[in-house]
């Protein structure tokens, strides 16, 4: 049966046109995998389905009968259930009032907590989500919050579950436990669509796939019938090389060096406890952890963001452990933020603004800004880093995610540095743009530079850099030239890898 | 100093304190339910006023200072709507909408007074509330010279604040309520009817501003003087936060500065060789020492004074 059809489905922001008279047929229950670059169109999609925009054009058609869905409330009557890549919890409230909050079983007129908790628990239990029904959002890990949200839409008794980006906050443990969950709700006869950008995870969990680029359907295929390079096509449009060529550099000097850094946070707990990190010329060294395990604190501290509490910092043989990040920047060091929006835009400015930031007084004669120099810099750097954009004039918010992050990386790439601290390059960024910033950081690891890249992405990390430290709880809990990604997916969640397991699990990647 | 003491510990200054935070703590109950729905309500100044105006106007017309209070509570739905509907459905700024309804309404009230009685100072004078005496309660001796003998507006208040406190933690409608002042987001996709949750709220919160009101033209002065709110709206909202968005918390913040209001009048009275401003300054020393105190550890629904808007 189609449980869910679209018919040339269009959505428009203002002339921007983010849905393209889009078709396409769910099954009941299948996991449905919507692939898509970022921008491509995917969520939208999904959010006039749900009820949260009401597309211009089109009819969506519900257990085949033509259904107008016109606010979340609706959606949720019908027995759909979205699961949002931005968590929709209230930090402050528990668990259990996050579920069933809009819907809550009452006594007497009031909410009858004690019911609540019952039946939370029993659907945890009966899809085996473990959740603690009395602890608040914030202090529960980010996969249990997922299953929050989860059994948010089963206590809703959804039918069709949407999944929007699941896995992009998730260790590689948490998304195994996701997939086990995933194939549990569909042996139950739920439908599932899952709306992702990472080829790995579709090839893994969907029955079917459609790809989506720049707002229109490019095509829907059997899983078992397809291959992650011809997603990888439909996805971008064109040949896209999954792995990076990486040559060999000769290795030099040290560049930087962080020795014994510690850093306390407000409650005297230990954000950063004894780092030791060396970085030489020609040197990508990677940082793996799951994202809150001291990875930002480190960056602040090497930016000069953050005061340390003990430690040093050393580039280029001085101690710049004391000195502002404006001079340490003048000394070489190249930052490429993790929020990119927080720290590395202004996104009310022009591209132009945004591409001398931090290099202004270069621009600068007899304390005016010189316009011309600026927009020829700026011209340079855009073409070189494929920066697509209208004009440059246009301000930032306008750009799409993957464009600001060239952005950022084309700004911190072309002064010359002689350290580049990256931190999460190619966060929520598309196949083509990763593609293209892994080969800008190789090429800088080919020109000498020394790069320290913080990474979540387990693969971006295996392929890039030449050694990988392991950092939980604000401390390096290992480091080795080579790992596998069992392996590195274990230490990043603290656990130590057995001996005899690890030759277990080198034998199966033997075998694979 | 032993008067002092005296004056500190006097069971006519915990009364009198009874007395003074009453416009208080329904303004500052008023600023829970406003800011638990997320919208900053600097507006709870202009709405006090109203319903004193609003008060005085009914009692003038009927003779009758129940249609007084009738009158005000109209009124203050009335703005607390009008309120809504700018910070809203027009997308307002909460402050500057705040600040403004405050401006106008005072321009209003004022100009008002003229209109119907020919003078900008003061209204005429007009039936006021009277006292209820609680048969065996106020024969007890401490507890009777605190809560045996009040108008119907403070009896009124301590039933507001516990149901308050009810419908805010123990009923669908608050824990709705609460979603949406922390992430009006996550509301709507759990398909709580965002729009009509906050208009209620503030309606409510314009509610009370106007019993608070009433009280502080009709409770014992009986008459309408302009500005007469002076002040004590923005008193409240400090209260309101320094309470943490709680209704039990408001009513102890609002306790509290009224008490060192009372204080400080009872100790002006005492001749101390002091000049009279500085011992009138306490209240207000006290409220920026327990504000910058309490800011330290308050923390504000997350998503107050944010615009949500849907795609629809």
């Amino acid at each position: 049966m189609n449980i869910i059809e679209f018919r040339s489905i269009t959505k428009k922001f203002g002339d921007f046109i983010a849905n393209d008279k889009i078709d396409l047929i769910i099954k009941k229950g299948e996991i449905h995998c919507l692939l898509g670059e970022n921008g491509a169109g995917k969520t939208t999609l999904m959010n006039n389905l749900f009820g949260l925009y009401n597309p211009e054009e089109g009819e969506i058609f519900l257990r085949e009968k033509p259904c107008k869905i016109d606010n979340p409330h609706k959606a949720i009557e019908l027995g759909l259930g979205m699961i949002h890549q931005h968590f929709m919890l209230i930090d402050r409230l528990t668990t259990t009032e996050n579920i069933i909050a809009g819907e809550e079983p009452l006594k007497n007129g009031l909410v009858d907590m004690k019911k609540a908790r019952e039946q939370v628990k029993q659907i945890s239990d009966n899809y085996h989500l473990a959740v603690k029904t009395d602890e608040k959002i914030e202090n529960i890990s980010v996969g249990e919050q997922q299953r929050v949200e989860i059994l948010k839409v089963l206590y809703r008794k959804a039918e069709i579950l949407i999944f929007d980006e699941p896995t992009a906050v998730l260790t590689p443990q948490e998304v195994n436990d996701l997939f086990t969950t995933l194939k549990e709700l569909k042996a139950r006869g739920k439908t599932i669509i899952f709306i992702t950008h990472k080829l790995e995870e579709t090839m893994n969990i969907s029955d079917r796939v459609t790809v989506l680029r720049k707002g229109k359907v490019i095509g829907t295929v059997n899983t078992c019938d397809t291959s992650p390079k011809e997603l990888a096509r439909m996805m971008v449009g064109r040949e896209v090389l999954l792995n990076v060529n990486k040559e060999k550099c000769n290795i030099g000097d040290n560049v930087l060096e962080v020795k014994d850094l510690s850093l306390t946070g407000k409650h005297n707990n230990l954000l950063l406890k004894n780092i030791n990190i060396s970085i030489r010329k020609g040197e990508i060294v990677g940082i793996a952890g799951v994202s809150g395990n001291g990875q930002l604190e480190l960056e602040e501290c090497i930016a000069g963001l953050r005061k340390v509490t003990s430690g040093t910092i050393i580039m280029n043989g001085e101690d710049i452990t004391h000195i502002p990040t404006g001079i340490r920047r003048k000394r070489g060091l190249s930052h490429i933020p993790s929020d990119r929006l927080k720290r590395g835009l202004v996104s009310s400015y022009d591209l132009a603004k945004n591409i001398i930031l931090g290099n202004q007084d270069s621009f600068t004669k007899n304390g005016f800004l010189q316009k011309k120099d600026i927009n020829e810099y700026c011209k340079k750097v855009m073409e070189k880093f494929d920066v697509r954009c209208q004009s440059l004039n246009d301000t930032v918010d306008n750009l799409s995610g993957g464009n600001q992050q060239k952005l950022v990386i084309g700004r911190e790439l072309s002064t010359d540095p002689k350290f580049i601290l990256a931190a999460q390059p190619t966060r929520g960024v598309d196949v083509g743009a990763i593609e293209f910033i892994h080969n800008n950081l190789l090429e800088m690891r080919k020109k000498n530079k020394a790069i320290l890249l913080i990474s979540a992405e387990l693969e971006e990390l295996l392929s890039l850099a030449d050694r990988i430290l392991v950092i939980y709880e604000g401390e390096i809990v290992s480091k080795k030239n080579k790992y596998t990604k069992e392996e590195l997916g274990l230490l990043m969640a603290g656990k130590k890898v057995p001996k005899g397991k690890m030759k277990e699990l080198e034998e199966r990647l033997r075998n694979d | 100093m032993h008067e002092i003491l005296d004056v500190i510990f006097n069971i006519n200054t915990f009364s009198a304190a009874i007395r003074i935070s009453v416009p208080l703590v329904f303004a500052a109950i008023g600023g829970v339910f406003s800011e638990r729905a997320g919208i900053i309500n600097l507006g709870l100044e202009g709405m006090l006023l109203a319903g004193a105006f609003a008060g005085v106007l009914g009692s003038y017309l009927t003779g009758n200072p129940y249609i007084g209070v009738l009158f005000a509570i109209i009124c203050g739905a009335f703005i607390g709507f009008i309120f809504a509907l700018f910070t809203i459905k027009f997308e307002a700024n909460h402050v500057v909408a705040g600040v403004g309804l405050n401006i106008l309404l005072l321009g209003i009230t004022t100009w008002l007074m003229q209109i119907l009685w020919g003078s900008r100072g003061t209204s005429v004078n007009v039936t006021g509330l009277n006292e209820i005496t609680i048969p065996v309660l106020s024969s007890i001796p401490v507890l009777g010279k605190l809560f045996g003998s009040h108008n119907i507006l403070v009896y009124l208040m301590f039933i507001v604040v516990i149901i308050s406190w009810i419908i805010l933690f123990k009923t669908p409608f608050g824990l709705r309520l609460r979603v949406i002042g922390e992430h009006q987001e996550a509301a709507d996709t759990l398909g709580i009817k965002i729009r009509k949750i906050q208009y209620t709220s503030l309606i409510f919160s314009g509610i009370l501003c106007g019993l608070g009101g009433a009280y502080l033209s009709l409770g014992h002065l009986n008459w309408f003087s302009m500005n007469m709110s002076a002040g004590r709206g923005y008193m409240a909202l400090a209260a309101n936060i320094f309470g943490g968005w709680n209704p039990l918390g408001a009513f102890g913040a609002s306790y509290l500065f009224a008490y060192t209001d009372a204080l400080q009048m009872r100790m002006q009275a005492l001749n101390l060789n002091v000049p009279n401003e500085i011992i009138q300054m306490i209240p207000y020393i006290l409220t920026i020492l327990v504000l910058a105190g309490a800011m330290i550890r308050s923390r504000p629904p997350a998503g107050l004074g944010k615009h949500y808007k849907t795609n629809r």
